[in-house]
């Protein structure tokens, strides 16, 4: 009986420990040229990987097993192992990698370089750049379509989104945005184009179909002046029921109801939140905040902060694998 | 919103397999082409008498950002089919510049960024050909020039002396250094920030405990090692604030006082509207895109001409005008805000034209703080906390 009792304790945890690591996070962390690993169930720091300098967008492969990391001063995209973290190639991305997407399939990469008012569009299976095009002053955010029809690109100083058209490569649309354009990201249904701008302080719907902007929606932080609000990263569920907009030096995500297009609440995070990212059965979405060194981590069900973790210098950008 | 104005844009996709150069032809044409023609004024400027080898004198201050300004302008307009051309006007050096201001004005010109010093400014501004024009001075940071003169034709893009003197004033209070030993140049200038700095001290509480003006003199006995603890001795402060604008004898104060005090104002720790070591908010970005250009660090006066001109850029995009009267119009309206890599939307005050922006307060290698500094509160604008705000103006 004993033994038993043992034997099930002893299970028990195993299949806890198995439950646990169902997940990792992974966090670039600009100023310590490193990557954390996190343990988001446990809420613990796993280990810091060092890798190229300043490390900055991040993104995980289709299958799940690289990731790919831009290495803003060394001009290049790292591809690590995601389970052995070792540094397994690079890829071509044009000078001052910063942010990133992939297309649906994987095969493309699509980059902002932003001191050359340049896209750069990677093969990522023949690690070579096929294309480069020209885009505004300060391209930063940039976001492929679900539906693989579309890329677009933000430009910081030139306030626009840029549309180009996957078949084509080429930019068939613009669409003027409030200042300081920073991220893009399509609903799961490709429908809509939600665009943060960080000086006007807004989130920008974009209607896809006419690439015009649908709805503005302003933020208000009792206590806070507009002009600390300055939304960054924004994310929206595959359900589109919610979306999260994370409003800077605000240190704060906005929770959105995607339907009413209405701000549900603030959640209080850490200093200067950028980056979002959801788990991958969106139950939690993580949050990098930069100034306060940390990430935290909400429940998405509840719209409740549940941890804050310590993780390095300058965290920016941040995916879950499973 | 309707304070907003977006405009409809439409798609042309039979036009696009040409790539780039079809962009200057496509996209959001809808409102059909635009030239925009600025014009830049300066004077040409004499070497002031060297005082070392380590900063050589930069006699193209302020252009080269124009000129970065309208490439970024430019690079927008081949989305938006508007074209920005810069008109570079330089006067002689003993020039009258009003004869030359006046042809410009002639010649059709009334988006001009000028470049020239308070006295100059004044001349230009007041003439009744320029009423209709808008002018940008990049040059001046005179309070007189924002509280009395009051140019509703000017926009100032340096901040002023009172708005230095309060961002630095902001940090001593901070740092709880109350007590200051005021060091004054000669020259009207100094005179001129010393007088900002005392009215700082007032405004925040601080006290001036001495005052001393520096003298030069050819007496080949004083030496700075010599000179400056006599000059700073026998009084207990907390601060050296140094007003030496040309920066003559402001350098050799820091580790030469009697007491051992920081040194701030003119030199130590200054307040600035741009520096070198600035990197925060996208600063590298600017900073690089000027050096590749220009091939040495951005100034002062390339920051300001470079947000007047990417001011005309934002609003003749946003509006789809160029002329004086409808820019004028947009940046003065709610809806315009300026990215100026300082992590807060840039506008201009409509009391005296002075942009609001963050001070930078900068040691040579560092950025110390940039103001306003946190917990200093503003019930509407918190850039407001620096210079003249609205209910000190004394313009109308």
């Amino acid at each position: 009986m004993k033994m038993n009792y043992c034997l099930k304790c002893l299970l028990t945890l195993v299949l806890c420990s198995a439950a646990a690591r169902a997940e990792t996070v992974f966090v670039t962390l600009e100023k310590d040229n490193a990557l954390a690993v996190v343990d988001p169930v446990t809420g613990k720091l796993l280990q810091t990987v060092s890798i190229g300098q300043r490390p900055r967008g991040i993104a995980l492969s289709r299958d799940n097993r690289y990731l790919y990391v831009a290495t803003s001063d060394d001009d290049s995209i790292e591809i690590i192992d995601a389970e052995t973290y070792d540094r397994v190639g690079r890829l071509p991305s044009g000078e001052d990698p910063e942010t990133f997407a992939l297309d649906p399939a994987g095969k493309l990469l699509f980059v902002s370089n932003e001191d050359d008012n340049l896209m750069s569009v990677v093969d990522v299976d023949e690690k070579k750049l096929i294309k480069t095009i020209p885009v505004g002053v300060e391209p930063e955010g940039i976001a492929v379509s679900p539906d693989n029809k579309w890329i677009v690109s933000a430009s910081e100083t030139t306030n626009m989104i840029h549309w180009i058209a996957s078949e084509s490569l080429e930019i068939t649309d613009n669409t003027l945005v409030d200042p300081r354009p920073r991220a893009a990201a399509f609903t799961a249904d490709s429908k809509q184009l939600w665009v943060t701008s960080e000086i006007a302080g807004t989130l920008l719907i974009l209607d896809v179909e006419s690439r015009q902007i649908s709805k503005r929606i302003f933020f208000q932080v009792p206590g806070l002046t507009p002009d600390r609000i300055q939304p960054v990263g924004v994310v929206i569920d595959r359900e589109r029921r919610w979306g999260y907009v994370a409003l800077g030096p605000a240190n704060r995500v906005a929770v959105i109801d995607a339907n009413t297009l209405e701000v549900e609440k603030y959640l209080l995070v850490g200093q200067r939140v950028w980056n979002l990212a959801f788990s991958p059965d969106q139950t939690r979405l993580y949050t990098t905040n930069g100034v306060s060194n940390d990430i935290s981590i909400i429940d998405v069900k509840e719209h409740k902060v549940t941890k804050s973790l310590k993780v390095g210098r300058f965290p920016w950008g941040v995916v879950a694998r499973p | 919103m309707s304070r907003f104005s977006y405009h409809h844009f439409t798609v042309l996709p039979g036009l696009l397999l040409a790539g780039f150069m079809c962009l200057l032809y496509s996209g959001l044409s809808a409102a059909g082409h635009l030239d925009i023609r600025i014009a830049y004024f300066t004077q040409l400027k004499k070497p002031p008498p060297p005082l070392s080898n380590l900063d050589p004198f930069i006699a193209n201050k302020g252009i080269q950002g124009a000129r970065l300004a309208i490439r970024d302008n430019n690079t927008t307009g081949q989305f938006t089919d508007q074209k920005f051309h810069l008109h570079e006007v330089e006067a002689a050096i003993d020039a009258d510049v009003t004869v030359a201001f006046r042809k410009l004005l002639a010649d059709g010109y009334q988006l001009i960024v000028v470049n020239l010093d308070s006295e100059k400014f004044n001349q230009v501004a007041g003439m009744p050909e320029a009423k209709q024009a808008l002018l940008f001075d990049i040059a001046t940071r005179d309070d007189a020039l924002r509280q009395t003169s009051c140019f509703s034709n000017a926009l100032h893009l340096l901040p002023s002396r009172a708005m230095r003197a309060d961002a630095l004033a902001q940090y001593m209070l901070k740092k709880r250094w109350q007590d200051w030993f005021l060091v004054i140049g000669p020259d009207e200038k100094d005179r001129l920030f010393a007088a900002a700095v005392k009215r700082s001290a007032k405004r925040f509480g601080m006290k001036i405990v001495a005052e001393k003006t520096w003298q030069h003199t050819h007496d080949a006995r004083r030496t700075a090692q010599s000179d400056v603890p006599v000059f700073t001795q026998g009084v207990d402060y907390d601060v050296l604030v140094v007003a030496d604008e040309a920066g003559l004898f402001g350098e050799y104060l820091s580790y030469r006082t009697w007491k051992p005090r920081p040194v701030i104002g003119t030199q130590g720790l200054v307040a600035t509207s741009w520096h070198r070591t600035h990197e925060q908010w996208g600063a590298v970005q600017i900073q690089n895109r000027f050096k590749k250009q220009a091939g040495r660090w951005m100034e002062e006066e390339d920051y300001s001409a470079y947000l007047a001109v990417r001011s005309i850029g934002e609003a003749a995009t946003r509006s789809h005008a160029n002329d004086s009267a409808a820019i004028r119009k947009y940046i003065f309206s709610s809806a315009f805000t300026l990215q100026g890599y300082k992590g807060r939307p840039l506008t201009y005050r409509p009391w005296n034209g002075q942009l609001r922006q963050p001070v930078l307060l900068a040691a040579p290698r560092s950025i110390v703080g940039v103001a306003p500094l946190e917990g200093f509160l503003h019930p509407r604008n918190e850039l407001d906390s620096l210079g003249f705000d609205q209910p000190e103006t004394t313009c109308e």
